[in-house]
């Protein structure tokens, strides 16, 4: 017999040596959180500087008690998909609350971001068309990619120049084009450059979607994320987008204009066989983007703490994940077993950040990442670069 | 028309950096299996040699492609389709 388990022994091999080597950093178990940027683990209070919690509103009190009174009057769950089931009218209240902050006609909420990936990639693109993804796109958009049956052509990361050269090589195809581009980059903290991909619209067709996964809320005057950023958003055709990181609940959406766009509710697989999201993610999420465009100050506050700790860290000399001031931070490490050590120092001087390794980072870089939030104070800014002085640097 | 037999040399040149190890290449290699490259590295590999022969060589395919026989094969009929 084969077992089936047996293809795994090398990732098995790998934790075991970070376990080996003191906590292991992928598997660390908060006992309980005390704020949006502090945790206790094993007995300790921990700074929280890896959680993408970027606006610091998990503990509002008006999304707290926004959740507690669905919770009361819709209880614990939907049991079902909405296809099935049928829609609470608060999912409904959320999509027409979130199409308003996008500034877009339709919007469709997921149970997750990852879904929301899987359900438009697999919903937009299907066997005929064709799926041009930037090479460090997340996983939730390769596995997207996967699922629609598309064919599917990588282009060189954040380089129009090379879709260009991509695109051009199949002008003829029968099929349709779609670009898949991220806002912010989740583990180097870049940014596409969103204006010379949509140049590529005059001289290509083809309908460009954007992941805001970790632009949303953050990038642009509004808060709508890489084309609310650039000016550009009516060149963008599909946003997706996910609750878990700035709207500090849990849930994804896709949103656009297209006249079409509602009858993806049902060629969507991702949104139609599983449970919608719980009346209390729902109704925290509905919450969470009232305060956020209540309070734009929120993101005036993630940008100095981001421009306080890029500053901070590179300024100790280390070699940035980009050269532009970004709530994701990453500091690059020359390999796995420095990143392993460092990391644990930096957890024992009471500082969580995340351990960021292949394959889980663009050409098997190892990081070691933080994201800010807007609940960090400059005075956990400082500590922040002053352990990495202590632990990292020297 | 291309023989794959031109080919294999430029694929095996192409394949150096990904090979830091300098295994012995040939048409029977197994790429992912033998380099021991992750599947992330076998498409920067792959975009390589795209480029160098300025062809199509979509994801989808890759799946179906081990060796630097496969490959060669494959890259050949995407040239003579040209
Ligand atoms: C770029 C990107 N897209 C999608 C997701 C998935 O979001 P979620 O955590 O809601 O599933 C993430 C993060 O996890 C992400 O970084």
């Amino acid at each position: 017999m084969v077992d089936l388990l047996e293809k795994h022994k090398g990732i098995a091999d790998r934790f075991q040596r970070m376990v080996d080597m003191g906590i292991n950093g992928l598997g660390v178990t908060n006992d309980k959180m005390i704020s949006p940027t502090r945790a206790m683990v094993g007995g300790r209070e921990i700074l929280l500087a890896g959680t993408n919690n970027y606006m610091g509103i998990t503990f509002d009190p008006r999304c707290i008690a926004a959740g507690q009174k669905a919770l009361a009057e819709y209880g614990t769950g939907t049991t079902g998909s909405r296809i099935a089931n049928g829609s609470f009218a608060m999912h409904k209240e959320l999509e027409k609350e979130l199409a308003g902050f996008l500034n877009l006609q339709h919007c469709v909420v997921f149970t997750t971001g990852y879904q929301a990936n899987l359900g438009m990639l697999s919903g937009l693109a299907g066997p005929k068309d064709t799926i041009y993804l930037d090479a460090d796109s997340h996983s939730s958009i390769y596995d997207g990619c996967t699922l629609s049956g598309a064919k599917l052509v990588r282009f060189r990361h954040n380089d129009a120049a090379d879709l260009d050269k991509r695109l051009s090589r199949s002008e003829d195809t029968e099929g349709g084009r779609l670009v898949v581009l991220e806002g912010i980059y989740s583990m180097l903290g870049d940014r596409a450059p969103l204006k010379d991909f949509v140049e590529l619209k005059k001289k290509h067709e083809f309908q460009l979607l954007v992941d805001d996964a970790h632009s949303f809320g953050v990038l642009g005057p509004n808060g709508r994320g890489l084309g609310d950023e650039a000016g550009l958003e009516e060149h963008v055709d599909f946003v997706v987008g996910t609750f878990s990181k700035s709207v500090g609940a849990i849930g994804g959406f896709g949103a656009g204009n297209h006249p079409l766009f509602e009858t993806l509710r049902y060629a969507m697989r991702p949104y139609m066989f599983t449970a919608s999201s719980s009346p209390a993610s729902i109704a925290t999420s509905i919450a969470a983007l009232q305060v956020l465009k209540a309070e734009p100050e929120r993101r005036a506050r993630l940008w100095a703490n981001s421009e306080q700790l890029y500053k901070g860290l590179k300024g100790l000399g280390f070699e940035m994940g980009t050269d532009q001031v970004s709530p994701v931070i990453a500091v690059k490490m020359p390999d796995e077993l420095s990143t392993i050590v460092k990391w644990n120092a930096l957890f024992q001087g009471g500082v969580y950040v995340n351990m960021a390794v292949p394959p889980g980072t663009p050409n098997r870089m190892c990081l070691l990442r933080c994201s800010v939030s807007a609940a960090h104070t400059p005075e956990d800014i400082n500590r922040i670069i002053g352990i990495f002085k202590d632990v990292v640097a020297a | 028309m291309t023989d794959t037999s031109e080919i294999i040399p430029v694929l095996v040149s192409l394949l150096a950096p990904f090979n830091p190890e300098n295994k012995a290449l040939s048409e029977v290699t197994d790429i992912p299996a033998e380099l021991n490259i992750d599947s992330v590295g076998v498409l920067d590999f792959i975009m390589e040699v795209e480029d160098h022969f300025d062809i199509e060589i979509p994801m989808n395919a890759v799946a179906n492609i081990r060796t630097i026989g496969e490959l060669a094969a494959y890259v050949q009929s995407q040239l003579n389709k040209g």
